[in-house]
């Protein structure tokens, strides 16, 4: 049918955002090249699910199995796997998430469908599908062109399409499972929660925030107090969380938390994409780096480029002299 | 346990200014510092704590040029038991899916209970070679693990690394790809004279005719994606740089904190 397909990305009841992001970009698509758009929902029980989504694509594919519970990549794949046989969709969107991660590599190279990961851009011109990712940790964008398939995929950065309002009115066709016996070689346990910590950086009115531009640990006492001279919290990269410099507590981005400060300021972050979702939609922000095309400084509001360790003293200076 | 792991060469490039070269498809290498790719760190870590843990030896493979053997020797040092480097012109311009093939081609001829990738490489960041890896050999494999519980009676008890703090634990057979996160240990530090005792180590080296590839099968030829241009990403509104001397931006910082931060 060559339509456009989105896989639904869903855990513990709740569509994740990369899923509506996902669909804004297909339904840009589908407009250009006149391909329907269509969003594939796996799950056990999801059809309010489906009921939510019926507005977004052209129609909405449901398949329900007790098996679908939770995400587990051997069993998607294997009815995914299916479902690209039956439909012949021209172009699979998944998300570049730890689900898209687990899931798309193995299934395009089953498929034998050329495969993007990551991309923050995808373009069809006259059936020609490319797309944009980025390398060297977001410092430069490459255009890739996908080799002409029967079906071709891309995963998609999260926070990379901004989603606005629109109405499809699709319907919901239902497929059954061709799911049969237990797939054993890969079985989901359980979910572990992260453990509560000591602070919660995203009530922070402030954050001062420090990546691993630092190079060493003795150096973050002196970050320590210019935020204390604030009155702002202490948060971090995940280079520093890795290095047990700072506790997991402190971690912005993807892995970590999401927060949205008044003022957030970036000491020695490149802005790798997995820490700007984390921290792109604070007030005010403020990036410290000495790399003048550190990724950091597109979404910064004021920059400072320079030696951070010469920097953040003489910030201090200032700062406790002004709110003293 | 017998336990490969692969690992990649890149350029260091958080830090330096990089610039596009001739091709347009790629930027100069010349002055970069490289090193090991730094989720592969962790995974060649990884590595040689299971064997400590369950005997066994560890094999490295990295596909790249004759300075990858640099890479390989500090893996060498940190324990590793054999190390295999891969490499001919023809590999040039392979993409995610035909590294993946390359290295499947090395693999699969050894003996192996577990594969350790890192989850993405610093350069080209795909996050796909792992899995990839996986699907050509017909084994099973989890990406983003964050730690390795333990290994019983064929099977293994991961924890896979999810969005905001969360994870999952899965129980998987092998053998079995693993995609390494970052900070599931503390990686060994390397010191000269560990790099220098195993200077005189044979490191294996494998081209297309040793890997019963054919040309097409490989580089550009053999990829599903092709990279066309490289451009540096657009600033979008970009960020109003403070200048002066430390003193103005310092108060120019203050003013910028009364005004948006309601700090009094
Ligand atoms: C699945 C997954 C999840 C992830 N989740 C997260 C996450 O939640 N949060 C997160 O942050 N990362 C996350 N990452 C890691 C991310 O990809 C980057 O590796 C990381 O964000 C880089 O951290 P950094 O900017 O501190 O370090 P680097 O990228 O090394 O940047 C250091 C910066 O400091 C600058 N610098 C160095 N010295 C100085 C100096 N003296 N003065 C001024 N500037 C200096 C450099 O120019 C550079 O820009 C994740 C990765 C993966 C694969
Ligand atoms: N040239 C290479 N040689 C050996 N291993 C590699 C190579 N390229 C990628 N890998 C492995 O695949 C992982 C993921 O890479 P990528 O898919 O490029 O993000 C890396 O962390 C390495 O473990």
């Amino acid at each position: 049918m060559a339509d456009i397909l989105v896989l639904v990305e869903h855990r513990r009841g709740e569509i994740r955002d990369i899923t509506f992001e996902m669909l804004m970009k297909g339904k840009t698509l589908s407009e250009k090249t006149g391909k329907p758009l269509t969003a594939l929902l796996l799950g056990n029980d999801v059809g309010e699910m489906a009921e939510g989504l019926k507005d977004l694509a052209n129609r909405v594919v449901l398949i329900e199995d007790p098996k679908l519970e939770n995400f587990n990549s051997e069993i998607y794949q294997r009815v995914l796997g299916n479902v690209i046989e039956q439909e012949k969709p021209f172009l699979l969107f998944i998300g570049h998430t730890a689900f898209g991660m687990d899931l798309a590599p193995t299934l395009a190279t089953q498929m034998k469908a050329p495969l993007a990961t990551d991309c923050t851009d995808v373009m069809v011109d006259d059936d020609q599908i490319r797309a944009i990712r980025q390398t060297y940790g977001g410092k430069l964008n490459v255009e890739v062109r996908l080799k002409p398939a029967p079906c071709s995929m891309v995963t998609v950065r999260p926070a990379s399409v901004s989603v606005e309002d629109y109405s499809l009115a699709g319907e919901i066709t239902r497929v059954t499972s061709p799911l049969t016996e237990e797939i054993a070689s890969k079985r989901f346990l359980e979910y572990v929660e992260a453990a509560a910590g000591e602070v919660d950086i995203t009530q922070a009115n402030i954050l001062v925030s420090v990546g691993r531009g630092i190079k060493d640990p003795e150096n973050i006492p002196m970050v320590q107090e210019l935020a204390k001279s604030l009155g702002a919290t202490l948060s971090c990269s995940r280079p520093v969380v890795d290095k047990k410099w700072l506790p997991k507590d402190r971690q912005v981005g993807t892995s970590g938390k999401t927060v949205k400060p008044t003022v957030y300021i970036a000491i020695g972050i490149s802005g790798a994409f997995q820490h700007i979702a984390g921290m792109k939609g604070s007030g005010t922000i403020i990036a410290i780096n000495r790399d003048p095309k550190a990724p950091i400084f597109n979404v910064a509001h004021y920059g400072i480029v320079g030696d951070l360790l010469k920097i953040v003293p003489a910030l201090k200076g200032k700062i406790s002299e002004a709110f003293a | 346990m017998e336990i490969i792991v692969c690992i990649k060469r890149v350029p260091e490039t958080a830090d330096a200014d990089i610039v596009i070269d001739r091709t347009g498809r790629d930027i100069e290498k010349g002055g970069l510092v490289f090193d090991i790719n730094e989720w592969d760190n962790y995974a060649v870590e990884e590595a040689i704590l299971l064997k400590e843990k369950y005997g066994g030896s560890v094999t490295v493979i990295s596909m790249g040029p004759e300075e990858v053997n640099e890479t390989l020797r500090r893996a060498l040092a940190m324990g590793a038991d054999q190390a295999i480097r891969l490499t001919d012109p023809a590999f040039e311009g392979s993409d995610g899916y035909t590294i993946a093939r390359v290295l499947s081609q090395a693999i699969k001829p050894l003996s192996y209970d577990l594969i350790l990738t890192g989850v993405q490489t610093e350069d080209d960041g795909y996050g796909q070679v792992g899995p990839t890896l996986a699907e050509i050999l017909g084994i099973r494999h989890a990406a983003v693990v964050n730690q390795i519980e333990g290994i019983e009676s064929g099977r293994t008890r991961v924890h896979r690394e999810l969005e905001g703090g969360l994870e999952e634990i899965l129980d998987l057979e092998l053998p079995a790809v693993l995609t390494i996160q970052t900070g599931i240990n503390e990686p060994r530090y390397v010191s000269i004279m560990g790099i220098r005792k195993v200077a005189k180590k044979e490191i294996k080296v494998l081209g297309l005719r040793e890997l019963a590839m054919k040309p097409e099968e490989a580089g550009e030829p053999g990829s599903l994606t092709v990279v066309e241009m490289v451009s540096f990403p657009p600033v979008g509104e970009g960020a109003q740089i403070l200048e002066g001397t430390m003193d103005e931006i310092s108060d120019k910082v203050v003013t910028i904190l009364k005004e948006k931060g309601g700090v009094a």
